[in-house]
């Protein structure tokens, strides 16, 4: 925590302005996780197609302000709810199956706007959009001085976990914590499981769009890349490396992930091949996640 | 739209569905076995196609690189499973989706240091090159409807031997009571790698027959895979019968779309909206039916009853 507040004057005094753009990457990508988080760790609902969020959150910001719309309040409003209306359709129908056929079905239709990002030629298609101008916050903060971004990213971050933390300990989260560790229970004591998890869906969907809208800053382009299904895995380890059920464990499974993959990649070209195996091990062997080591979840 | 045109595409879709099936059957054969999701079938129809190339090169035969190639992919499919997955079976599916979707990029990386990241140019044998005449004006590559065939051959061979063989059934007892069948004697552990081993051996199948239509490249079985994902949904998991319905509704669905669904739309709307509405609806088709079969049957077509 403290560590991430005293980064950027740290960096920009050793002249490594990289490592700010990294973690700020990290961050934003945490985001992702936490709000995964929120269903997996806390709902039971194992979806693989939540890049899909961040990528329709990323197209949002890219898509109005190619039609000449550059006000960041309207652009990040557009993200969270186009994140929340996809979510409802896709949770309305996936959320009536279970197990194996809710992670099949939430990766195909992840794969399916994925092939709509790339088939719509107008929006750059497979080649993705440059994003002209960056969401613009007038007299508030500018977001092309990295340092204002960063602060900006680490403070919605602590703001995600912190929303998460509350929904988890409301009555709300109660009865979703309750539908994933005995569904046939909670059916008896009177909660349906279904209009739960939808609303959880909903959120995480929501929470995963402003990530996007912030990683479409990040960047200034914006690729169906962000919905691939490997991306949707990336996020999904982030969770597991980190431990679920624990609110803060995704940033810690996003900073873990992360900075492997950058200490591999800077080392050979063919990380993956490292990696691959790493990530079999740590689900093999490392069963409770990072945070579980450092802590005890406070679930 | 001639006839002739509709037929033509309706045996591609015919084709591709075949393709589907195979790499449906594997999947699903695991998971109403082992109750196991394998991410990384996907990796095993890459393998079989880059063993085959490989195989085909080193030999000069066709014929002994597609048996290299499938005896490759059954060796590597009985490996992976006895080094990393076999511990997983008793884990929630989460743990296996993660495990397995290390396992894709190990394979895809290792295939692309091995083989480089550029497309492989795979061919049929000679003898599988020309077109045979369907009837009058209509003529049809030889080598897809060999595949056609291959494929269909594989599953009435695959409902043969789950159905009527001392190994399927002993496959059918292990899927509806483990412990059981361990009880009576039989080596439960070699079995499950059998018959993960066999379904790998299908994979590569689709795989190495895919090489010449297809590109041969890293990466290639996760495309495919998620469509398979869709054939499994709309047929039922862990039913044969249903992968083999889902593979021949969802390959000839969006091979038909891809075909007419552009000239189709540009007749109700302008066709420059066409130009572009037609080929994002025709990759979405697929998901959408999808959607549909779920709307009115969770379970999908054909749910298991334990074959």
């Amino acid at each position: 925590m403290l560590v991430l507040l005293a980064l950027p004057p740290l960096v920009i005094a050793l002249g490594q302005p990289f490592y700010l753009d990294l973690v700020r990457r990290i961050m934003i990508l945490a985001i992702a996780a936490v709000s995964l988080n929120l269903i997996l760790g806390y709902g039971g609902l194992v979806s693989f197609g939540h890049a899909a969020y961040l990528g329709i959150g990323a197209y949002a910001v890219g898509i109005l302000g190619f039609y000449g719309v550059t006000n960041g309040w309207i652009q990040w409003a557009v993200a969270i709810t186009a994140s929340a209306l996809v979510a409802l359709a896709i949770g309305a129908v996936s959320i009536r199956t279970s197990g194996i056929y809710f992670i099949m079905i939430t990766l195909a239709f992840t794969q399916m706007l994925y092939y709509l990002g790339i088939s719509i030629a107008e929006f750059g298609g497979d080649d993705g959009m440059r994003l002209n101008a960056k969401s613009q916050f007038a007299g508030l903060v500018d977001l092309n001085d990295p340092v204002a971004f960063y602060y900006v990213v680490l403070l919605l971050m602590l703001l995600a976990v912190f929303l998460t933390y509350k929904i988890v300990k409301s009555r709300f989260g109660m009865v979703l914590r309750a539908t994933k560790s005995n569904e046939a229970r909670s059916r008896a004591i009177g909660f349906s499981p279904y209009p739960y998890r939808l609303a959880a869906f909903v959120i995480a969907g929501a929470m995963c769009g402003l990530a996007g809208a912030l990683y479409a800053n990040h960047t200034n382009y914006i690729t169906p890349g962000l919905m691939s299904w490997q991306q949707s895995g990336d996020i999904m380890f982030m969770v597991i490396l980190g431990g679920m059920a624990s609110t803060a464990g995704p940033v810690l499974g996003a900073f873990a992930l992360l900075l492997v993959e950058d200490l591999l990649s800077g080392w050979t070209q063919h990380w993956q091949v490292i990696l691959g195996p790493l990530l079999i091990l740590s689900v093999i062997f490392f069963r409770r996640g990072l945070a579980g080591v450092l802590y005890k979840p406070d679930a | 739209m001639t006839f002739a045109l509709l037929f033509e595409q309706l045996l591609n879709g015919l084709q591709f569905g075949v393709m589907l099936f195979l790499m449906a059957a594997g999947l699903t054969l695991v998971f109403g076995i082992m109750n196991f999701i394998n991410l990384a079938h996907g990796s095993l129809y890459m393998v079989g196609a880059y063993l085959a190339v490989a195989a085909t090169q080193w030999t000069g035969s066709y014929v002994l690189g597609v048996v290299l190639g499938l005896a490759g992919t059954l060796v590597v499919g009985m490996i992976v499973e006895v080094v990393a997955l076999r511990t997983l079976y008793e884990r929630d599916h989460l743990d296996q989706v993660l495990a397995t979707f290390g396992l894709i990029l190990f394979f895809n990386e290792l295939v692309a240091i091995i083989w480089g990241r550029a497309a492989l140019f795979a061919s049929g044998p000679a003898w599988l090159q020309g077109q045979i005449d369907l009837f009058t004006g209509s003529r049809y590559p030889l080598y897809r409807a060999a595949i056609i065939l291959v494929g269909l051959v594989t599953a009435i061979i695959l409902w043969y031997v789950v159905t009527r063989t001392r190994l399927g059934m002993l496959i059918r007892a292990g899927a509806s009571n483990r412990t059981m069948v361990a009880a009576l004697g039989v080596n439960i552990r070699l079995l499950y790698t059998v018959v993960f081993g066999f379904g790998a051996a299908l994979a590569g199948l689709a795989g190495l027959m895919a090489g010449p239509i297809y590109n041969v490249q890293p990466g290639m079985g996760e495309l495919i895979l998620i469509q398979v994902f869709v054939v499994i949904v709309i047929g039922g998991i862990g039913s044969i019968r249903g992968a083999l319905v889902g593979a021949i509704i969802v390959g000839i669905a969006d091979t038909l779309g891809r075909a007419f669904l552009k000239p189709l739309l540009g007749t109700l709307i302008s066709p420059p909206a066409a130009e572009s509405a037609g080929p994002a609806l025709a990759s979405m088709l697929i998901y959408l039916l999808m959607a549909a079969v779920l709307a009115f049957r969770p379970q999908g077509l054909f749910p298991a009853r334990g074959g």
